[in-house]
């Protein structure tokens, strides 16, 4: 073990060990639950087309646009009732996954 | 023709083929840092012991003009050496031809080499270098990829299996690597990915280089799917040798024995471990401390290093080792750490390497990601790996012993042979401040001073739990050993363990959770 090592604290069932702490844990995502009026891109692709606008009344099925990925035209279906609250993307936008796409209120 | 105008014509025609690609394309190959496919044959067996076959081979392929193109050995060379005396099949791809490119004669001349290896139980080592598939081959190309998975498949746990990746590796071709035991990588020369930078820049807008995306250092480091990292191909080489010593040629052998030589004397037992359960040390010093000459090769050296695996000897015999980390994230066992360990425990079973394991570890590593990446699938693995191997099992508690943990690393209850404890470790269902909270809680909470009745009831558990003695009064531990008497013990068990043999209930395989 080298004098100049850089250690932290883990806690394991609430005892501290002193140890080095890996960049994969210090970088990991906190945890936060998912919002079902937030829509996000499942795939990465291109936005091929919106068929819904700003405001706009929407039924559980119908659906909101177009994604272009891996080779196939991808309809992404609303989940439930609402209303568009705003679009986060336009027309020929890449997006990777888990882009927010538009959110419902 | 008088006999020697024939061997003059044969030696004419080698000399031709000999140059691969031409002296240009030998020229840009050394710019980029690398070594021919023939050199580093050369530089990796024993010198004049390399055998080539096949040198004549040539394409057959005859759309896109490629007719017209002479393409020497069709790209890649194959055949048979020794290392440090030991056979090995051996196969290279020719960059300087075609880009090493894969079309169906250079596939058949790698299956003919794998078969050859599979045949005579010698270990097989392939090093990549290659553009991909021969896109004007087409769908002859995807065949041959095919034909050697299978084969990596049918021969995996048979005979070692060795790849080295000493340029590009990407699309399919990187699953031949990825079924074999050991991927060796060097750094700014090895590039492993299924899409490269540019496919995902057109499909993501994400831009990235090579390295980045899958260069050596990423895949020792976040994938795992490299086991050795070297900054030269000479390094790598030596990496290449020192693990063939170690080894057997088959299943069906052992590896070799070497002259036993007892620790060097500065790795002092004694004064590694700390007494306080919660302080870090180096595990890889206990190893040093009771393998042959002090000399631990480690495997995945930087990739999960809550948990150190690797080979050493013990007089002079092969041993696998698997230890918890407490240096690194207090050597909890986690997704990858699992992984790690579970990988290795199977390939010593699968080649006759009796496991040693280390244990010192506080239990799993808690939190979302763990949960939701399938800390429990993975988690499994270790019990698996540990249930179903039938070489010799020996296990050392070295201090902590907690919970899951316990059970998973190489306990008595996963069929170890024989468990060793060291008078600082301690076998509980938890550690003394958490099983105190729980047991003593109400005690705890209707006192005056909750801190200082805390404080008392962790100290009441330590005395009576936190120690080997319980588990030693039940036989889950053979033996409470002073950490001097370690090497002793370890050694007597492996001799004793030479013709260990149980048999497990017939079955085609198990389901491992993979």
């Amino acid at each position: 073990m080298k004098e100049n090592d850089k250690l932290g604290y883990l806690n394991i069932d609430t005892s501290l060990y002193k140890t080095r702490i890996s960049e994969k844990f210090q970088n990991r995502k906190s945890y936060k639950p998912a919002d079902p009026r937030i829509i996000l891109s499942f795939i990465p692709g291109t936005v091929l087309d919106i068929l819904i606008g700003k405001g706009q009344i929407v039924k559980k099925g119908e659906i909101l646009m177009i994604l272009d990925a891996m080779k196939m035209q991808n309809k992404l279906k609303c989940i439930m009732d609402g209303k568009v609250k705003s679009i986060a993307v336009k027309k020929g936008d890449k997006v990777s996954k888990g882009t927010v796409l538009l959110e419902l209120e | 023709m008088p006999v020697n105008k024939k061997i003059r014509e044969l030696q004419e025609k080698r000399e031709k083929v000999l140059l691969g690609g031409g002296e240009q394309a030998i020229e840009k190959q050394k710019a980029m840092g690398k070594r021919t496919a023939r050199e580093r044959i050369m530089a990796l067996l024993d010198e004049n012991s390399f055998n080539e076959y096949d040198l004549f081979v040539e394409h057959d392929a005859r759309d896109f003009d490629m007719d017209k193109k002479s393409l020497p050995s069709d790209g890649v060379i194959i055949g048979s050496g020794t290392i440090y005396g030991a056979p090995v099949a051996i196969f290279a791809q020719d960059f300087t031809v075609a880009g090493g490119s894969l079309g169906l004669m250079h596939s058949r001349k790698i299956t003919k080499i794998m078969d050859h290896a599979l045949k005579m139980r010698m270990p097989l080592i392939g090093i990549n270098d290659s553009g991909g598939a021969r896109i004007q081959e087409g769908v002859n190309s995807l065949a041959g990829y095919g034909e050697i998975f299978f084969r990596n498949t049918i021969s995996s746990g048979v005979i070692p299996q060795l790849s080295v990746i000493l340029g590009p590796c990407a699309g399919g071709a990187v699953y031949s690597p990825a079924l074999t035991d050991f991927v060796f990588v060097v750094d700014n020369i090895s590039k492993m990915f299924i899409t490269g930078p540019e496919v995902i820049k057109t499909v993501l807008g994400e831009e990235i280089s090579m390295e980045d995306l899958g260069g050596a250092r990423v895949h020792c480091e976040i994938t795992g799917n490299a086991h050795f990292f070297a900054l030269s191909e000479e390094e790598c080489f030596d990496q290449i040798k020192k693990l063939i010593t170690f080894i057997p040629w088959n299943n069906g052998q052992k590896a070799r024995m070497f002259e036993p030589a007892e620790p060097k004397p500065e790795y002092n037992i004694n004064k590694i471990v700390p007494e306080d359960p919660t302080l870090p040390y180096d595990v890889k010093d206990v190893i040093r401390a009771v393998v042959d000459n002090s000399d631990f090769f480690e495997i995945m050296q930087l990739y999960a290093k809550n948990i150190v695996i690797g080979f050493g000897r013990m007089g002079g015999r092969t041993t696998g080792f698997v230890a918890n980390q407490p240096l690194e994230m207090a050597g909890v066992l986690d997704v990858d750490s699992s992984d790690k360990a579970a990988r290795f425990i199977r390939y010593c079973d699968a080649f006759n390497i009796p496991i040693i394991t280390l244990v010192d570890l506080p239990g799993y590593l808690p939190g979302v990601d763990q949960e939701h990446a399938g800390v429990i699938r993975h988690g499994a693995k270790v019990l698996y790996a540990y249930s179903e191997a039938t070489v010799p099992k020996l296990t050392v508690i070295l201090r902590k012993a907690y919970g899951g943990g316990y059970i998973a690393m190489s306990s008595r209850h996963l069929r170890a042979d024989f468990v060793f404890a060291w008078p600082s470790a301690e076998i509980a269902v938890m550690g003394p401040e958490g099983a105190a909270n729980i047991i003593f809680r109400k005690e705890i909470m209707s006192s005056d001073d909750p801190d200082g009745m805390r404080k008392q009831k962790v100290e009441e558990y330590k005395t009576k739990f936190a120690n080997p003695y319980v588990a030693a009064s039940r036989g889950y531990v053979d033996a409470v050993i002073e950490p001097s008497e370690t090497r002793k013990f370890l050694m007597h068990s492996i001799e004793v363990s030479e013709n260990k043999d149980v048999s497990m209930p017939r079955k085609k395989h198990g389901l491992p959770p993979f």
